[in-house]
């Protein structure tokens, strides 16, 4: 077994410096990596890119980051829900890059699997492709997407195990999963940290190779976007 | 008269067919699973990664960790299955959704889709809906005919920025299903009570009438 447990949150950002590229897990508020942004937060690390599908809410998730004027670029699919985010992108304050979900899942994992770039069909004809290569594959236009590049990913699971396994939970799998091993150094937060031998490996979501460094998270909030209910 | 929210959502559940898996987006498209027939059998895919999404749950059994594209709190029906976002656009590129329901902003003559942003103004970015429209083979938008000022939303070209060229299949409005052709936007079907009058008024592009306008059945 090969030990990816790292003692705290301290240690397991330890390396994140100014204008890095990060890559944050999550979608809306589920699934996001919690510890670490907060620890971000502490880090007071600017100049940020940060991948990732949503931008937060105001005060909660990357809007922490935002209010504190650490990022500098967005690359997301969707970002509605943040009024901070919002005024910034208008005023020119903040870089951002938008692109199509699947897109955006699909360069994650090309750059957890190795290949450089990969033609969808997602965009074509839109801004989105604009100064992109376009082919023709039987009848069909796509468009050139490439992989990637990030320093650090940082992601949320259910379970882990002090082997860098990895199970998610519900719908806040996600972008997590597509993260692991697609930047320089993955580091998982999870809401339970067990001895290895504990997870059945037939249940293993992530293995742990994709994996540098794991703590057990803390104090998690899971705040809820959208809370709907039906009356019983 | 001109249908309300749950009329369009009714009228687009007709389309939902035995064995359909169905991609919803949000807004009205999120209202057609409460008008889909019970004898058959359709599952509900929602892009952030889940197959299977059932209603929203009773008060006090709400998971952060079982949510929809929407955000909105969730459940999973039995038969349910969650995957990464990876797998879910694998779900819709790979064209294994049967069908797309979504809104728009505007629709073209020639079925390009405009529906993620308006510069200088308003952008929330595009989510799934450029993979959902670039792959899937049926895609029916659900909008209202107009906008709040009155003006048409089915356009001889729209005048945003795109989401997806040449997709849409078939819409329906508050006044109408019309299907899009390579002639432009052919009158299916009007509202109760809506007269074929009033949707030309209403419509900019092309408009084809081929023969007497029948009434949805809803």
């Amino acid at each position: 077994m090969i030990n990816k447990k790292v003692a705290s949150v301290e240690a397991a950002l330890s390396g994140v410096e100014d204008g890095m590229t990060l890559m944050l897990g999550g979608f809306g508020l589920s699934g996001i990596p919690e510890n670490s942004i907060s620890q971000l937060v502490k880090l007071n690390v600017k100049g940020l890119t940060c991948i990732s599908n949503n931008a937060g809410v105001d005060g909660f998730g990357l809007g922490l980051l935002l209010h504190k004027r650490q990022i500098k670029k967005m690359v997301s699919s969707y970002v509605g829900e943040n009024a901070e985010f919002e005024r910034q992108m208008l005023s020119g304050e903040l870089e951002v890059e938008l692109i199509p979900q699947g897109t955006l899942a699909e360069r994650c994992r090309a750059a957890q699997s190795g290949f450089p770039a990969f033609y969808t069909p997602a965009g074509y004809g839109t801004e989105v492709a604009e100064g992109k290569e376009t082919r023709e594959f039987n009848g069909k236009m796509y468009v050139l997407e490439h992989a990637f590049k990030a320093d650090f990913a940082f992601v949320k699971a259910w379970k882990g195990d002090e082997a860098g396994n990895l199970i998610f939970k519900g719908t806040a799998r996600n972008f997590n999963p597509n993260m692991c091993g697609a930047a320089k150094i993955t580091v998982a937060e999870v809401e339970e940290l067990l001895p290895v031998g504990s997870l059945d490996p037939n249940q293993i979501h992530i293995p742990g190779i994709f994996v540098h460094r794991i703590f057990q998270g803390s104090n998690y909030e899971k705040r809820i976007e959208q809370r709907t209910v039906r009356k019983k | 008269m001109a249908l309300d929210k749950n009329g369009i959502a009714k009228r687009i559940a007709k389309e939902v067919k035995n064995g359909y898996y169905v991609n919803l987006g949000i807004g009205i498209p999120t209202l057609v699973a409460n008008f889909v027939r019970e004898d058959i059998e359709v599952e509900f895919q929602s892009e952030n990664g889940v197959l299977g999404m059932g209603p929203f749950p009773f008060e006090g059994e709400e998971d952060p960790d079982l949510i929809n594209a929407g955000k909105q709190t969730i459940t999973a029906l039995p038969g349910a299955s969650f995957f990464d976002s990876a797998m879910s656009f694998s779900m819709i590129r790979g064209q294994h959704v049967h069908l797309t329901i979504l809104g728009a902003m505007e629709v073209a003559e020639n079925g390009d889709i405009a529906n993620w942003k308006i510069p200088g103004y308003m952008v929330k970015g595009m989510g799934g809906a450029m993979d959902l429209v670039a792959s899937a083979e049926n895609i029916i938008v659900a909008m209202t005919h107009t906008n709040k000022n009155g003006d048409s939303k089915l356009l001889k070209k729209c005048s945003l920025p795109l989401t997806g060229v040449g997709c849409v299949k078939k819409i329906v409005t508050d006044l109408a299903v019309l299907e899009v052709t390579p002639e432009g936007f052919k009158l299916l079907e009007r509202a109760p009570g809506v007269s074929v009058e009033t949707i030309k008024q209403a419509t900019e592009g092309k408009l084809i009438i081929e023969r007497d306008i029948p009434e949805m059945d809803i």
